[in-house]
């Protein structure tokens, strides 16, 4: 332990530390932007700044390490004032359009210029403009609103490894942008929308679909078919000032029925579905029809990931299409011929904790009977939105059940949501299929929580079945480059593009004024909603879902069997040349 | 992630060579990553200028991201990243020429070209830069096409300078 002071008080910290930490330990909270402790440090906003007696300038508390001795100042008023200068300089090169920005009172740099007692503009000058980007079909980039803190460069490298983004060109001119100035949609962004979470304003936002959803909600002549992810029941009441981990299950089905939609189905059930075709496909892998280990498919940032990046794998992934296409497919097919609906006038609206499911959704592979399977998806935010918008009161609402015979689901359909979920749901449920026993341990602890890669292993009938789970694209590039040498290592791998699983999604609730993007603990409050859902449930296991088991009754046959393959399975393509520059641009 | 390996998208010439035989020199070194600038260094004084090709080949070689070496790329006002034209025209701006009106030179061949500074004509003939001192003060204003010194300039010896350079192009 050293002695340090501040604001000339001693203190006792731990050596090794920047100030920031050090304060951060004593409950002070010195002001910062750019610094994110999941990141590198940056360096760049010195929002941050304190004063260390003896130095001739202030110093980024970020960086700064204490020493034994160090006196250190945070908050005296000429520190005050220079602080507010450089948020002032921040803000003068910013777009002055707080009121029509849709991060409005969800922003770090408002909150920011609050908190520092901005009250009037001295700084008038020029501003930069660049092009905003709207050609991918998940993630919006408005350069303009960007602030260079480069929290989205370091979480797309550092965090998720994909390396798309950037700092070009210098000075006033440096922008953000993917290798090259393409164009999002022809760039190597996984959709993941991270970046999206980290950014402080509204420089990166998610491509909204709410207004086209609105008006296509009045439609009396669609049928208005919603569909819940797991993890957004768990984080959506988080927009609305709950704690985090409050499960707002019947409360968001209900509110989706006074938005305007006609049947509230449960992208858990599908989920189920998920299961039951995926066990039964790594039996066959594992009795030597195709390659092993087998890779799971649900998350369609990693979808995208594996197509530009790992060409190589793509014979191990697993051919299910996800939860939620599987759901879509069959909306338009198995519910539509029970209801004698007409499937081009069904509409299908994924409420997803992800932006990539945006992506997915417009992926040509997924259309069933030449229709596009889900016609829109929504975020948690996006959908928290339309419901405040619309004047609906999810506090106080009367919750309701989902509808059937789509909505309802075992506890391993809900721990989907949460990283190691779709493996422990897999594992409950091929344990049964391939000996005929009940599992009576179903909870695996190895296979929960927030480190970045999870082992494990089971005995099915005498042999070992080893798994993995990586969660982030960043940590499922480490467990992948260990299968790569060793392909022999594992049976079954699952991978989720987002840190902590979808509840960690792109798509979930912004950072709070108690809470910081990628923050473990909340993910794990998330987590732990979903995992209370599953405790609370009787029926734990997907082969035990009697509608899951009624839809291959009635309609399917059985996993695997030939109309299961057309409706709910897909195909991967590895995008040439390894995605990093579209075929297309290099003609041009 | 930089992807797999080299995609055969650039011809496999001498240059192209003699670039990854440097590249394979540097990566037994430390932190073979830091010799970026030094390898585009290389890759522009082989093709004049650095195409998104031999950046994306730079990238997979070295496994750096293509996003950053565009960063570094992009930073430096030395790198080029359009192809120049054949000739390349200088126009001294230093306080000499300035006095003695290189602003007119400048004018003269922007009307000429039919182009800006930092452009290449459409033809491919002509890139316009600007110069600060070229040294040859005394015989200012003064432009540099490639490496030989035109001075003592007015408009009307700009047009015909150019009317030359084009006159031997066609020729060819």
């Amino acid at each position: 332990m050293i002695k340090i002071y501040i604001d000339d008080k001693p203190y006792s910290v731990e050596p090794n530390q920047t100030i920031m930490q050090a304060a951060d330990s004593l409950g002070f909270r010195i002001p910062r932007l750019c610094y994110h402790p999941k990141l590198s440090i940056e360096g760049a906003c010195r929002v941050c700044i304190v004063e260390v007696e003896g130095m001739k300038n202030y110093v980024a508390s970020c960086s700064f390490p204490v020493h034994d001795g160090i006196k250190v100042r945070t908050n005296t008023e000429e520190l005050r004032r220079a602080r507010r200068d450089i948020v002032e300089l921040i803000l003068d090169n910013h777009p002055q359009d707080c009121h029509t920005c849709e991060r409005d009172s969800n922003c770090e740099l408002q909150r920011l210029a609050n908190s520092m007692g901005l009250r009037h503009r001295h700084f008038e000058g020029e501003r930069k403009h660049f092009h905003k980007d709207i050609s991918s079909d998940a993630v919006i980039h408005d350069p303009d609103k960007c602030i260079l803190c480069g929290r989205c460069v370091r979480v797309c490298s550092e965090i998720q490894n994909v390396h798309n983004l950037g700092y070009a060109f210098r000075g006033f001119k440096t922008v953000v942008m993917p290798a090259f100035d393409l164009p999002f949609s022809e760039s190597v962004c996984t959709t993941c929308g991270q970046c999206i979470n980290v950014c402080p304003t509204a420089s990166f936002v998610e491509k909204s679909y709410t207004q086209e959803l609105f008006v296509k909600l009045q439609d009396k002549s669609l049928v208005k078919i919603a569909q819940i992810a797991p993890s957004v029941r768990a984080a959506i009441g988080e927009a609305f000032g709950l704690p985090v981990g409050t499960n707002m299950e019947a409360e968001t089905t209900a509110a989706l029925r006074r938005l305007g939609f006609d049947y509230v189905f449960d992208t858990q059930f599908s989920a189920d579905l998920t299961i039951m075709e995926e066990a039964s496909e790594l039996l066959e892998r594992i009795q030597g029809k195709g390659k092993l280990p087998m890779i799971t498919s649900c998350s369609s940032a990693w979808m995208k990931c594996l197509e530009q990046f790992y060409p190589d794998l793509l014979d191990n992934v697993s051919t299910c299409k996800s939860p939620m296409s599987m759901m879509s497919a069959l909306t338009k097919t198995y519910f539509a011929e029970k209801m004698k609906l007409d499937p081009k006038k069904i509409l299908n609206v994924g409420v997803m904790c992800c932006t990539a499911k945006k992506y997915e959704a417009a992926r040509p592979e997924l259309n069933v009977d030449d229709m596009r399977a889900t016609d829109i998806v929504v975020t948690t935010r996006e959908t928290a939105w339309m419901i405040k918008s619309a004047g609906i009161d999810l506090l106080h609402i009367k919750g309701e059940p989902f509808d059937e015979p789509l909505g309802f689901s075992s506890g391993a359909g809900t721990i989907f949501g949460a990283t190691g979920g779709v493996m422990e749901a897999a594992i409950r449920t091929a344990y049964e299929l391939y000996t005929g026993e009940t599992m009576v341990n179903i909870e695996f602890s190895e296979l929960r929580g927030m480190k970045g890669i999870k082992e494990a292993s089971v005995i099915i009938d005498g042999k070992e079945i080893r798994v993995a789970v990586a969660h982030g694209l960043g940590n499922a590039w480490k467990l992948l480059d260990t299968i790569r040498s060793d392909p022999k290592r594992y049976h079954f791998i699952e991978i989720m593009g987002c840190p902590g699983g979808c509840v960690g999604g792109g798509g979930q609730p912004y950072a709070g004024i108690n809470s910081i993007p990628l923050d473990e603990d909340n993910l794990r409050k998330r987590a732990n909603a979903l995992y209370k859902l599953d405790r609370d449930k009787t029926i734990r296991r997907s082969n035990e879902n009697p509608d899951v088991q009624r839809l291959y009754r009635e309609y399917l046959g059985r996993p695997l069997s030939p109309l299961s393959h057309k409706l709910l399975h897909t195909h991967y393509h590895a995008k040439e040349p390894r995605g990093i520059i579209s075929a297309e641009l290099k003609v041009r | 992630m930089t992807g797999e390996k080299a995609m055969d998208t650039i011809k496999k010439d001498e240059k192209m060579i003699e670039l990854d035989a440097y590249m394979q020199s540097l990566k037994g070194k430390d932190r073979p990553e830091s010799q970026l600038i030094a390898i585009l260094h290389k890759a522009q004084s082989f093709y004049g200028y650095l195409s998104k090709e031999v950046m994306n080949h730079i990238a997979e070689t070295m496994d750096i991201p293509t996003a950053h070496i565009w960063g570094v790329a992009t930073f430096y006002h030395y790198f080029n990243l359009v192809k120049p034209g054949k000739f390349v025209v200088s126009v001294c701006l230093g306080t000499a020429c300035y006095v003695k009106g290189a602003g007119e030179v400048l004018q003269t061949l922007k009307d000429e070209l039919k182009i800006g500074v930092g452009e290449t004509t459409k033809d491919g003939l002509f890139t316009l830069q600007e110069a600060r001192c070229l040294g040859a003060c005394g015989l200012a204003p003064v432009m540099m096409i490639d490496d030989k010194i035109y001075g003592d300039l007015t408009p009307r010896r700009v047009t015909e300078v150019i009317r030359n350079y084009r006159k031997a192009a066609d020729k060819k």
